[in-house]
């Protein structure tokens, strides 16, 4: 089992989600998110005043997927978040122990 | 309000004077037409500052500020409205001497549901208690505009106390000298239909010297003071503008075609600093924003407010884009070089919006440039005398706005501590929070 964390562009949530289910992944965690990569900040400006946003909201997506998945889901993240400019994001694959139902008791791939 | 400075000259006496002292003045008749649209325009006008001063000020400060600066607003035209049925209207409008009115309608003394005010038109008054309320509202938003340059430092109690003190010391006299008939700048013909020097000029001035005697707020220039929500600052200005039209085309007093020129310049002069406030965003920034278009209305509204009566729809669109760049300039630009404080622009866009507006009058009134004053206008003199009259004003509202501010510094200090300012207003002086989510 991987644990896949996938930090995207927030108006890209739709059609990530879309994209993994059709993958197969079953389920996933979704969060809001602020930071910086090499995007930086973004620049609003208030009646001239210019502020610079050091940390831009971002969709925090986690997702654990069977071994055999990690390969098409990694794909489907990355062809559906990449809009080809800076600030697209990042993917992240992680192992994982253990996964528990909470509801059956079932353990590992079975409850995922 | 006054279109000319040679009408009128006995009439605010009129009430006061004993009938064999009237006897020559023609008596007044009233207009069922003229007394409704006085009393719409009124609460208009109300509506302009509660909610809508409010919420455009309420969006533009910082989350932990929104109830402090609404509750200011609230506590300012409560005080407005009481201190001007107390002895505000009698220091404004009673007739008195060249610079203050006289107090023989202290707590309107002597007025009745049967009272008279002049109008413009020969025999025509309106209800003089209409009148009264009318010019209540005007008080009362032009104290309450102060608080923007003050914003997110200064405690409620001192506004308050200032606020009273204020529109006994600057704003009556002010209000006296422009539209009283015996007023020294209405005696010299300036044209100010309906508060550029009384209502513009004296807040944004009366802000200027709050925001420099009262300092920079904590973290100046340095911590991030974005406006929490420019949603409400649109539903704000959107409610300014709505109210202005009671503000401008009621400053005719009858319901007229003097009211509907009012109307038309009042929906010209915010479209044009609409856009082009937003251009020079485009121009300079690269982005036409939001705030700009709301801040250009504002500008273009506050140009055209001593014009609205006597401009044609061309000189209005001038005055709005004029005054929308100068605004822009200046709050864009040159205030964060001066470092001044003034949070939410009230010298930037009241201020110096009112001091275009005022002086541009004198220019677009003209018959040659489409204005209605009569044909043998003179645009240089007019000019001279709208600059004599901004003079005035700016030293008036100047002095006087240092004086109050000083009285309430001693007596009860203008600043909350410290902590209490990090923490934000909301909590330390009113024990709310606006968003409890």
């Amino acid at each position: 089992m991987k644990l896949i964390v996938a930090i995207i562009k927030p108006f890209k949530l739709e059609e990530v989600r879309d994209a993994l289910a059709a993958a197969g992944v079953q389920g996933m965690t979704v969060s809001e998110v602020r930071g910086f990569g090499r995007q930086k900040g973004q620049t609003e400006i208030y009646r001239g005043a210019e502020y610079t946003t050091a940390f831009v909201p971002k969709v925090r997506i986690e997702a654990v997927v069977p071994a055999g998945l990690v390969q098409s889901a990694v794909e489907a993240i990355q062809q559906a978040a990449n809009t080809g400019t800076i600030g697209d994001g990042k993917i992240f694959v992680l192992d994982v122990d253990q996964a528990i139902r909470i509801r059956t008791g079932e353990r590992d791939d079975d409850a995922i | 309000m006054h279109r000319t400075g040679l009408r009128l000259a006995a009439l605010l006496a009129v009430v006061a004077l004993p009938a064999s002292a009237s006897a020559a003045v023609p008596a007044l008749s009233v207009d069922k037409g003229d007394t409704a649209w006085m009393l719409t325009a009124t609460i208009l006008v109300l509506a302009m500052i509660l909610p809508g001063l409010a919420l455009f000020y309420g969006g533009l400060v910082r989350a932990k500020n929104v109830l402090s600066i609404l509750s200011q607003v609230l506590g300012i035209t409560a005080v407005a409205i009481l201190v001007w049925v107390s002895w505000g209207y009698s220091l404004a409008f009673d007739a008195g001497n060249s610079f203050i009115g006289g107090t023989s309608k202290l707590f309107l003394s002597g007025i009745t549901g049967d009272s008279l005010s002049p109008t413009f038109s020969a025999g025509i008054g309106i209800p003089e208690l209409a009148f009264v309320a009318f010019q209540m509202t005007f008080a009362a938003i032009t104290a309450s505009l102060i608080v923007g340059a003050l914003a997110e430092r200064v405690k409620f109690s001192a506004l308050l106390l200032f606020s009273a003190i204020w529109l006994t010391i600057v704003y009556a006299p002010i209000a006296h000298m422009v539209w009283a008939a015996d007023g020294l700048i209405f005696g010299w013909g300036a044209l100010d239909f309906a508060g550029g020097t009384v209502v513009h000029i004296n807040s944004g001035v009366a802000g200027l010297v709050g925001a420099l005697i009262a300092g920079k707020r904590l973290g100046f220039l340095k911590e991030m003071t974005p406006p929490h929500s420019l949603s409400l600052t649109l539903a704000g200005a959107g409610l300014l503008w709505v109210g202005w039209f009671g503000f401008n085309a009621g400053s005719n007093l009858e319901a007229t075609g003097g009211a509907a020129i009012a109307m038309i310049n009042t929906f010209v002069a915010p479209a044009a600093g609409v856009l082009a406030w937003m251009l020079a965003e485009r121009l300079v920034s690269g982005k036409a924003s939001l705030l700009g278009g709301a801040s250009g209305a504002i500008a273009g509204l506050v140009a055209v407010t001593p014009a609205a009566g006597t401009s044609g729809v061309a000189g209005a669109a001038a005055l709005g884009a004029v005054a929308a760049f100068a605004c822009y300039g200046f709050v864009g630009s040159l205030k964060h070089r001066l470092r001044l404080d003034d949070s939410l622009d009230v010298f930037g866009i009241h201020g110096i919006g009112g001091i275009i507006g005022s002086i541009g009058t004198g220019i677009v009134s003209s018959p040659l440039l489409g204005g209605f004053r009569p044909g043998d206008y003179e645009i240089a003199a007019q000019t001279w005398i709208q600059v004599k009259a901004v003079a005035v004003a700016v030293g008036w509202s100047a002095v006087g706005s240092a004086i109050a501010f000083g009285i309430v510094r001693l007596v009860l200090g203008l600043r909350v501590p410290p902590d209490a300012e990090r923490e934000g207003l909301d909590i330390t002086d009113h024990g709310e929070r606006a968003y409890n989510f």
